[in-house]
């Protein structure tokens, strides 16, 4: 069950030139499981934000953002100390499957919800990969922190700047990543290569513009093989086999 | 100090009791079961359920949202599952968590199916809201209400095949909307509700392309509150028939204000995205600003401007 309650910046730091992370403390209770979401309002704008969770203990919650617009823009200047009110718990997350040998695949700013799944799936004692893909070295982050964790992870840059050159599917085939099963969060064109290229079942994250983010004003709806889905609130992890390209 | 129990903030909508004015808005609270997870929504004068038409529909693609100053704007495209589950699943579950009056809110792309649409929806409703105004579907809706002629037709129809109070849900779209609004109400309509969405649209610069899907949406939220006062006044001032008043209203400032403008109930809908706590807490406001301003019963306050 979702929630709405005041948060305090613990700390906003920049990973990267464009990507930031940022502590929050507050009552975290709502959130169920990693890949959720917090809908953040901001003064001055009409709409709240939704970011995705990167990780989360009682009383504290990371997001990691891109500044790529108004919203991103302002929360980037939020000092620590400052309040911000946050509806938490949102949507449908990534959930546990028996598969013993799973894949994590991020591109980008979709890498930090798999950070709070990979932590859960190896405390569940399965046998984590965690592939990345970044534009360039410089736009890399979260990656040492996986690696922390105890999970292989395996770096891919377009440019070849550092890892395997190319995407995150030349990676998996260049390092042999095998896996019974996926999870993925990223730019739409890799999430379906990444359901093409692979042959089992998987759960991936989309993203859309929001109205609400929480499933009463069916601003997000997508068709899926099994019915309209809000991303919001059924969504916005999807089975690979719901997933209409 | 007025004593509270005082403060009457009781109305009523031909026949219709509310114990407040306070109605959350079609489409902006789905069929009352997601708002049902954050409180008990029995505190609401009454619930306009998303919009329905005869055949189910997905919608429009997405984007359907697009951030504006003071107000978003939207073109979901009235996404419902059809009257049939409406009538026998959707509002069975809202009825197990809530015993206050429902509006039906209904939408149609022909005579047909307005008049098909509100004969079965009737069992259903304590009040039917026909929705002439959706500015987000080619071809229905806002072509029948921005043409008094064609605002009674739907109007006689759909009167010919329900029992409950016929409410039409007029658009701002027009050049007259005092036109309309009587041409509706001498086509028999026990009600009015006004405003429906503006007709906006924004462009992505970098994209070079409009960011709605749809190109063009509704923009609502406190943005038009001015227009919608304004809109509710005039035709308060040339109408009989109750009004619910709706349009960017934020507050509980903004429900009196809306009263005064001519409104008997006030849809409360924008709000509601922003904050799922926004018509139960415009409700606990009102009495601090009946207080505030001498007002006992919201019903003296009614078109008193």
């Amino acid at each position: 069950m979702a929630s709405k309650g005041v948060f305090t910046v613990l700390s906003n730091t920049p990973l990267t030139d464009s990507v930031w992370e940022m502590r929050l403390a507050g009552d975290t209770s709502a959130i169920t499981r990693p890949g959720q979401f917090v809908n953040i309002e901001l003064e001055g704008l009409y709409l709240r934000r939704p970011i995705s969770i990167s990780d989360w203990e009682e009383g504290a919650l990371t997001i990691i953002y891109k500044v790529v617009g108004e919203g991103t823009a302002r929360l980037a200047t939020l000092q620590s100390g400052a309040a911000l009110d946050l509806l938490v718990g949102l949507g449908n997350g990534f959930w546990s499957v028996p598969a013993e040998r799973v894949v994590l695949v991020g591109g980008g700013v979709g890498v930090p919800p798999l950070y709070g799944l990979a932590r859960q799936l190896i405390a569940e004692g399965k046998s984590v990969s965690v592939v990345l893909g970044f534009n360039t070295a410089s736009e890399i982050f979260l990656s040492q922190k996986f690696e922390a964790l105890g999970a292989r992870v395996v770096v891919a840059t377009m440019d070849g700047s550092e890892g395997v050159r190319g995407t995150v599917i030349d990676a998996i085939g260049a390092e042999g990543v095998e896996y019974d099963y996926f999870y993925s969060c990223g730019p739409l064109p890799m999430l379906r290569a990444l359901c093409e290229q692979s042959s089992g079942e998987g759960q991936v994250s989309l993203e859309e513009r929001m109205g609400c983010g929480f499933g009463i004003c069916m601003g997000c709806t997508h068709e899926t093989h099994s019915g309209h889905k809000r991303l919001c609130k059924e969504g916005p992890v999807l089975l690979k086999s719901d997933v209409i390209w | 100090m007025v004593e509270d129990k005082m403060l009457d903030k009781s109305v009523e909508l031909c026949g219709v009791k509310l114990d407040n004015p306070i109605v959350p808005a079609s489409g902006t609270f789905g069929f009352g079961e997601e708002a049902a997870e954050w409180y008990d929504i029995n505190v609401l004068g009454a619930i306009s359920i998303k919009g329905t038409t005869l055949h189910p529909r997905f919608g429009n693609p997405t984007p359907r949202i697009a951030e504006c100053p003071s107000g978003l704007l939207n073109a979901v495209g009235l996404q419902n599952p059809g009257v049939d589950a409406v009538v026998s699943t959707v509002v069975p579950a809202l009825r197990k968590v809530y015993k206050k009056p429902i509006v039906a809110n209904v939408s149609g792309f022909s005579l047909d199916e307005y008049r098909e649409c509100c004969r079965r929806i009737d069992p259903v409703a304590d009040i039917i809201e026909v929705n002439i105004s959706c500015p987000n579907v080619h071809c229905g809706g806002l072509a029948f209400g921005t043409d008094a002629k064609m605002a009674a037709k739907v109007t006689e129809e759909v009167k010919r095949v329900t029992t409950k109070p016929v409410f039409i849900k007029l658009s701002p779209n027009v050049t007259d909307i005092v036109a309309i609004a009587r041409a509706c109400e001498d086509a028999g309509a026990d009600g009015l509700t006004l405003i429906n969405t503006l007709l906006g649209m924004r462009i992505d610069t970098r994209r070079r392309r409009p960011v709605l899907a749809n190109g063009t949406g509704g923009l609502s939220g406190a943005a038009v509150f001015p227009v919608a006062v304004r809109m509710v006044y005039q035709v308060a001032h040339a109408c009989k028939v109750p009004i619910m008043g709706c349009g960017g209203v934020s507050s509980s400032a903004d429900v009196v204000e809306m009263m005064m403008a001519g409104a008997t109930a006030v849809q409360v809908g924008s709000a509601n995205l922003r904050n799922p706590y926004a018509s139960k807490e415009i409700i606990e406001g009102l009495d601090a600003e009946m207080e505030r301003l001498g007002i006992r019963s919201l019903r003296e306050i009614i078109g008193i401007v």
